[in-house]
């Protein structure tokens, strides 16, 4: 790793989009490292991003437990929890870092759990058997973004950190083959941007809203990342998304969005369903005998914390027997009768009370008196831009960090690794790496007078002109919902080549609809929600296309991706190691046009090679 | 059910507002008062007309984008709730409900429900924060935390910064989440060395930003959706007499950066 003289780096400038976990605490360290950086969020504040939402903890190879885990253990849990389709080094390299993160935090202020004693508290999450996530009750995503929200606060007002809100990036400048710069579209104004830097960072987050129902906030989009996509950095693994078990069911034709319960809750609920199809008792009428408590059986090593794909796989399968409860039959119990029982109410309170409160607002029922019902939902995305090991995209100057990237998390990623890796990348790797970059390369002076910057800002500025000018009948909102259906029930919890070739001939029609019966009032130059989605649903449009390309392409099950047509004998995913141990990564060669595909081979030195049980 | 909304339209912050009143049917128990709003919006983007500008964005009640008045009460003046997670169970066929945004001279109108909150990141930036560069954190069980305060500093730092305590304020006083944020770092040991430093400058910043004082009506804690208690502001007004007592110095010159938004 090459470095920077203190005294140089406030010459190089660094433009970070994204305000999350990943965001905020990369433009917070490298602010305080003395570079000069731009952060830019779509939203009022950079406390609002979506990684507030996430509730049960972050893991961390502190072995404060004395029970047997390690940064080996960790590694080894999230490769194989991964199902085998990660890079080895960098999931090597996140272990390793997990520990530095929590000292980190702490420092802070972030309020984590404790014992009596003062000392940190941990529990259990899904596919591991160690007790290594750290938590703030059920909101340590809000308490790990405010901590670095606060930092990056402190930068700000001393000067390093020049924060951009409301401010949404629209397309990466390239200038000399280089990532130079970003195009940004301020909310309130519709003012088109250009800003240049010597590098760019993309923190932005996942695409699961690509399926319109999920746990992501309303606002998530992939059009960042795509944008950077479709001028040259590869794509990997678009088809890796991980389905939540542990989901409020849908309720109605309106809903907005999905809202989790924590992974955390099934450290002590138990998940079951009627034994006999069709039983609609209510569940504290249902004996004990006449119970399935579907994961215990199948799983026994690890029960009711199976790791998440296998859980909401499970879920399917006794819903699709017809022995699912609540409207519809989507849906099974998570119990926590036992665990009361066990611990007594205010036990359970003090650990899960926030998460009981939101089931009892969304659903008017009191989960201490009768059982959650809960679903899987798409909740977020293990593929992303290709990243090198420094995390750097096919375009050279072009960074990708947290969700945004494809690395760490392979074919599934385990409870609790999504706020590691992104603080990892933030915090630790990224200003590592782009201080090597910056010392490694000559930066010409560039600046938005470019005709570089000019050009594409023609470009964004046209494809809002054309949005806009449509005047066709349909809103944004009904192409959204008719593009996430077809997603969820062609590319969703279970792929078939039938599906997946069915969507393939769907969504570009579907796309030429959009493109010629949209309807849209108002004007670019002023706060227009409506014209913010309809440009952000126009990405998820072709992102949906290459996700089912990328599942045809991809014939073997692995984690979250399931192909029924490659599985074991007693319904579990089955890999092909002998075809598939590769990264796909898709390069774009044009609208309606096949992307060509590179494939990174996937080689496992540390990780004996096996078939996934958590039985 | 069918509703009658009258709703705050202004279409820029230098234009003037008035009500507008909407009939919106077809709504059922099990949404949420936002997807109420959509089905509104939906209805007025089909007629060609502006559909009503409101912020959200978790919709899980977490990120504290959302927030406007219902019939003059914050986040619609449920206990605990925050406008996203308010169901329409709660309202009866045939109401007449009130839109507006907050109100506060530190809080402008940008378009009909939204508000610009920037003076809250702001405060934060006078002093909310524990300087702690990357990499410089010493071992995190090296720092014991009592319990008692480390719950407490949970509690306070269950702020999501929504606004509703300004809006709900006679004064529209910013106290309540000013002290939440002095109270999460202040009673911990990791917040001692700039603790009344944060303090002063966090209460400085606050006034800068125009906001008013409190005069103990208790309306932030009524509507706060983190139920954040009102005795932190007692806490706030502890640590910021000690501050002065001690005179360890002066409130600390507000960044230039500040300074020029505060003047925009």
């Amino acid at each position: 790793m090459k470095l920077v003289n203190p005294a140089n780096r406030r010459k190089h400038s660094i433009i970070v989009v994204g305000s999350g976990l990943a965001g905020a605490s990369a433009a917070a360290t490298l602010g305080q490292q003395g570079y000069h950086v731009h952060c830019f969020t779509y939203h009022d504040s950079p406390r609002r991003a979506h990684s507030i939402a996430a509730q049960g903890g972050i893991n961390a190879a502190k072995n404060y437990r004395n029970d047997g885990d390690s940064v080996q253990r960790l590694f080894y849990d999230t490769v194989k929890g991964g199902d085998f389709r990660s890079r080895e080094a960098n999931v090597y390299r996140l272990a390793e870092i997990s520990v530095n993160i929590i000292d980190q935090c702490v420092a802070q202020g972030v309020p984590f759990a404790r014992e009596y004693g003062g000392l940190l508290d941990t529990r259990s999450f899904g596919g591991v058997q160690v007790q290594r996530t750290f938590y703030a009750r059920g909101q340590t995503g809000q308490q790990l973004l405010l901590g670095a929200y606060q930092a990056l606060e402190e930068q700000i007002a001393a000067g390093n950190v020049r924060m951009h809100t409301r401010c949404e990036m629209l397309d990466v400048v390239m200038v000399g083959g280089r990532a130079r710069g970003i195009i940004t579209r301020d909310l309130l104004t519709g003012k088109i941007d250009a800003h240049a830097a010597d590098v760019v960072a993309l923190c932005t987050g996942g695409y699961s809203n690509v399926f319109f129902l999920s746990t992501n906030a309303m606002a998530c989009n992939t059009s960042a990342i795509w944008r950077a996509h479709r001028r040259g950095a590869l794509f990997a693994n678009p088809c890796f998304t991980q389905i939540h078990p542990t989901c409020i069911p849908q309720s109605s034709e309106h809903q907005s969005k999905l809202t989790l319960m924590s992974e955390s809750l099934r450290n002590d609920g138990r998940v079951w369903v009627p034994k006999t199809k069709g039983d609609n008792r209510p569940p504290n009428q249902i004996p004990e005998g006449e119970r399935d408590y579907y994961l215990e059986r199948r799983y026994p090593s690890f029960g009711n914390l199976a790791p998440r794909d296998i859980a909401s796989r499970a879920a399917k399968e006794v819903c699709d027997e017809g022995r699912g409860v609540g409207p519809g039959g989507r849906g099974v119990y998570l119990d926590f009768g036992d665990a009361i029982r066990r611990l007594g109410e205010e036990n359970v309170r003090e650990k899960y009370g926030n998460l009981f409160d939101i089931y009892e607002e969304i659903t008017g029922d009191d989960a201490y008196k009768s059982p959650m019902r809960i679903y899987p939902a798409p909740h977020y995305t293990m593929g992303g831009l290709w990243v090198d090991y420094d995390l750097m995209s096919t375009l050279p100057g072009l960074f990708v960090g947290g969700e945004a990237n494809f690395s760490d998390h392979g074919a599934n990623r385990l409870g609790a690794s999504a706020l590691m890796q992104g603080l990892a990348d933030g915090y630790f790797v990224l200003p590592a790496t782009i201080p090597n970059y910056l010392a490694s390369n000559k930066f010409d002076k560039v600046d938005t007078s470019n005709p570089a910057f000019a050009q594409v800002k023609a470009e964004v500025t046209e494809r809002l002109q054309k949005l806009l000018s449509i005047k066709g009948k349909r809103t944004p909102d009904s192409f959204h919902r008719e593009l996430g259906t077809l997603m969820w029930n062609n590319c969703g919890m279970a792929r078939s080549e039938k599906s997946l070739t069915e969507a393939l001939q769907r969504i570009p029609a579907l796309r030429d609809e959009f493109w010629n019966n949209l309807s849209m009032v108002g004007t670019n130059e002023e706060l227009n929600q409506s014209l913010e989605k309809a440009n952000r649903i126009s990405d998820f449009m072709e992102l949906a296309e290459l996700m089912c390309l990328d599942a045809l392409e991809r014939k073997e099950s692995c984690g979250g991706h399931f192909r029924i047509e490659s599985q074991t004998p007693d319904g579990e995913a089955q890999r092909d190691d002998e075809h598939f141990s590769y990264a796909a990564a898709w390069e774009w060669t044009g609208t309606g046009k096949n992307w060509a595909v590179q494939k990174e081979p996937l080689t496992f030195e540390e990780v004996h090679l096996a078939q996934r049980s958590y039985k | 059910m069918k509703l009658t909304l009258n709703v705050w339209r202004q279409a820029s912050a230098n234009r003037a507002g008035s009500f507008v009143t909407y009939e919106v049917s077809g709504i059922t128990p099990d949404m949420s008062f936002l997807e109420m709003l959509d089905v509104l919006n939906e209805d007025l983007l089909t007629k060609g007309e502006a559909p009503v500008a409101f912020e959200h964005d978790c919709r899980e009640g977490i990120c504290g984008s959302c927030g406007f008045l219902v019939n003059g009460k914050a986040h619609g003046g449920h206990k605990g709730t925050t406008i996203c997670q308010l169901a329409m169970r709660f309202f009866k066929d045939g109401d007449s409900l009130t839109l507006e945004p907050w109100r506060a001279k530190a809080f402008p109108v940008i378009r009909d429900l939204v508000v610009d909150r920037s003076s809250f990141d702001r405060i934060i930036q006078s002093g909310g924060f524990i300087t702690v560069p990357t990499g410089s954190a010493p071992n995190a069980n090296a720092i014991l935390v009592p319990k008692e305060n480390s719950d407490t500093a949970f509690d306070a730092a269950a702020c999501i910064g929504c606004g509703a305590c300004v809006a709900a304020c006679p004064n529209a006083s910013a106290m309540l989440f000013t002290s939440a944020k002095i109270t999460h770092l202040n009673v911990l040991p990791q917040g001692q060395p700039q603790r009344d430093q944060r303090s002063l400058n966090m209460v400085a910043a606050m006034k800068e930003e125009m906001f008013g004082t409190c005069t103990n009506h208790g309306e932030c804690e009524a509507v706060c959706p983190k139920e954040i208690p009102l005795e932190f502001i007692g806490k706030m007004n502890r640590d910021l007499a000690r501050a002065v007592f001690k005179r360890r110095r002066e409130p600390i010159p507000v960044s230039p950066l500040v300074q020029e938004a505060m003047q925009k």
